[in-house]
């Protein structure tokens, strides 16, 4: 008899499973190491998928080290899908739960920020807004218009300097990261993303402009958490993202 | 919406390579000598950005061909719906000049384990890879190329040789098969078999495709050669060998270089493609 | 703030913000080095490399003791306490820890 799929899955993710019953060499010898091929392959190919997907995270903890919670995430935590593309969604909250890194707290965040750049990396283009159609708009329309935002934007919110500690990781000759707490803004203006540092109540304003918010009540979001709440320097990072792709004024807004 | 893209309706009977991302500049300056391009089609499955907007720029130049990884269609359980459905998808849009897939399953209890796994080669399987199979030409309305695997290891239940089980497949379900020259001869060595007798009894006729792919070499637990199909290096001289035996059978096919690990300049898969491209040119026509 | 002056505070800022879009883009930032990205994430059909790789060894990923070597650019990251109490984000020891079950 054949060993079943799911013996056979079992074993290629259990190295200490025993090598299923039923392979051989072809001459009637017992299969042996040959099945290490398949676990091989099984094993590095995932592995390599989160080298390249978190390179910050493997250039923090080191590569050695990198390759060891690999093989344990990709054990318990095979693609749901065969997108290798989006490998990886649980990885950060693996990272935060892992007891080894547990003194490294901010692995999470940093490798949220790279799951979120690979999202944006592969999410549906949309043309940006015409510049004359925001100038043409009255300031009362402007103000009580909703905007569209692009698929590819992303906000992060971290308690810990995660734009600092990636731009540290990711690059030997960039500054030290200070002890704040730091939000962070993907836009991909064309193909690759921009990842930007926002500003004092930059992510409220945005994550208002998401749930449909007003501009209006997006700025009194925004001045809630941070009085200098600076909204043209807001408005230029996703212009120059070319993250605004519509814009609503109240009397086109659908219910 | 994306535009279809239907210029090239067959692969042509000339070299072409598996397109990798860092050679897109290098292949609109010169192609030559390759004449149609390979995607794996789990790589084009985003909802937009880069990869795809160098897909919709080379299928205006070069006939596509759509190589899926990651279906499963030796699984035990029924396809993926959802990937059934990314696949039409991928297919409807782009009108790709072929769609090929493996002879392998990579997919359990909804793990995806990212390669290509064997199956015994039974009447039970040869029911269920027809079955996939049929489902698979259904939703893309279009035939499909099965290609055979490499294989390091046998299973004792199987009671069909697999050109014996691809043959059946192929009757069954009407699909072509795509034959990969290197895996015919790494599976061969690893298991002990002629590779010209494995190539002689393979349906040739069927044949709408043909792939030739580097190697590595191992060994097993007695000290027997055991063959990695690594894409990673140039084709070996005796699959080249292999390769001229084919083609003196089968006549002229569509002849891609897979290269996926250590993925070398441009010019370097430029000189192995013109190597396919010399040895199609020695076909009698 | 009033409603009126609120209006013309945000007409300003977008005023503002369009004169900066249109002119020359601004160089793009240029800390994208890591990230791959015609690279990111590819499914392909070869093999790894062999049998011989720690890959497919046992030793990775059995047993209970996992050592961390000590290395990584997380050592050079020196974070005084946050808000939040922590601790400082030091360097990796080379420590036994017992892995979550």
């Amino acid at each position: 008899m054949s060993p079943t799929q799911t013996v056979f899955h079992r074993a290629l993710l259990d190295g200490s499973a025993p090598i299923p019953d039923g392979l051989s060499d072809g001459q009637g010898r017992a299969a042996g190491r040959r099945f290490d091929v398949y676990r091989n392959n099984v094993a590095v190919s995932l592995t390599e998928a989160l080298e390249v997907g978190f390179p910050a995270i493997r250039s923090l903890i080191g590569p050695e080290n990198f390759k060891k919670v690999a093989g344990l995430y990709l054990r318990q935590h095979p693609p749901s899908t065969p997108m290798i593309m989006q490998y990886g969604t649980e990885f950060p909250d693996f990272l935060e739960r892992f007891a080894p890194l547990s003194h490294l707290r901010y692995l999470g965040d940093v490798a949220r920020l790279e799951q979120a750049q690979r999202e944006a990396y592969h999410a549906a283009d949309r043309a940006p807004v015409e510049a004359d159609r925001l100038e043409r708009l009255s300031p009362d329309l402007m103000a009580q218009a909703r905007l569209e935002l692009a698929p590819a934007l992303r906000v992060l919110r971290s308690p810990w300097p995660v734009h600092g500690i990636w731009r540290y990781a990711c690059d030997g000759g960039a500054p030290k990261p200070s002890a704040v707490a730091e939000d962070v803004l993907i836009t991909r203006p064309e193909f690759d993303p921009v990842v930007q540092l926002l500003p004092p109540g930059g992510a409220v304003f945005v994550t208002a402009l998401l749930s449909a918010q007003s501009l209006s009540d997006a700025v009194d979001a925004a001045l809630g958490e941070a009085q200098d709440f600076d909204l043209a320097g807001m408005l230029s990072l996703l212009l120059t993202g070319r993250a605004i792709t519509a814009i609503f004024p109240p009397k086109e807004q659908a219910t | 919406m994306l535009d279809a893209v239907s210029h090239f309706p067959t692969l042509p009977a000339g070299p072409g390579v598996g397109y990798k991302p860092q050679h897109f500049t290098a292949i609109l300056d010169d192609p030559r000598p390759v004449e149609w391009l390979e995607i794996h089609a789990e790589n084009y499955m985003g909802d937009g950005g880069r990869p795809l907007a160098q897909l919709r720029h080379l299928a205006e130049q070069f006939p596509i061909s759509v190589h899926g990884v990651g279906l499963s269609i030796g699984g035990e359980g029924r396809l993926d719906p959802d990937h059934l459905s990314r696949l039409r998808y991928l297919c409807d849009w782009l009108q790709p000049a072929s769609f090929s897939e493996h002879l392998a399953w990579s997919t359990h209890d909804s793990h995806f384990l990212n390669d290509l796994l064997p199956l015994p080669y039974t009447g039970e399987t040869l029911t269920r890879v027809a079955d996939h199979i049929d489902a698979l030409q259904e939703t893309i309305g279009r035939k499909m190329l099965l290609e055979n695997p490499s294989s390091y290891l046998a299973f004792d239940e199987s009671t069909y040789s697999e050109t014996e089980f691809l043959t059946e497949v192929a009757r069954r379900t009407g699909c072509g098969l795509l034959l990969d020259v290197n895996n015919v001869f790494v599976s061969a060595t690893n298991l002990d078999l002629d590779p010209r007798a494995y190539i002689d009894a393979f349906p040739l006729a069927q044949v709408g495709e043909i792939h030739l792919g580097g190697h590595d070499e191992d060994h097993d637990d007695h000290g027997a050669p055991l063959l990695i199909d690594s894409h990673g290096r140039e084709v070996a001289d005796p699959v080249w060998a292999l390769l001229d035996h084919t083609l003196a059978r089968a006549g002229a096919r569509p002849l891609l270089i897979e290269w996926d690990s250590d993925v070398p300049d441009w010019h370097v898969l430029a000189a192995e493609a013109q190597r396919a491209a010399n040895a199609l040119q020695q076909v009698p026509a | 703030m009033s409603k009126t002056m609120k209006t013309v505070a945000i007409a300003g800022a977008m005023t503002a913000a369009l004169t900066a879009y249109s002119s020359p883009a601004a160089a793009q930032d240029a800390k994208e080095k890591c990230y791959g990205v015609s690279l990111a994430g590819q499914n392909d059909c070869k093999a790894g490399a062999g049998t011989t790789c720690a890959g497919s060894s046992t030793v990775d990923y059995q047993g209970n003791a996992w050592t961390l070597v000590p290395e990584g650019t997380c050592a050079d990251i020196d974070l005084p306490a946050m808000a939040d109490g922590s601790e400082r984000m030091g360097s990796l020891e080379p420590l036994d820890r017992d892995l979550p079950s």
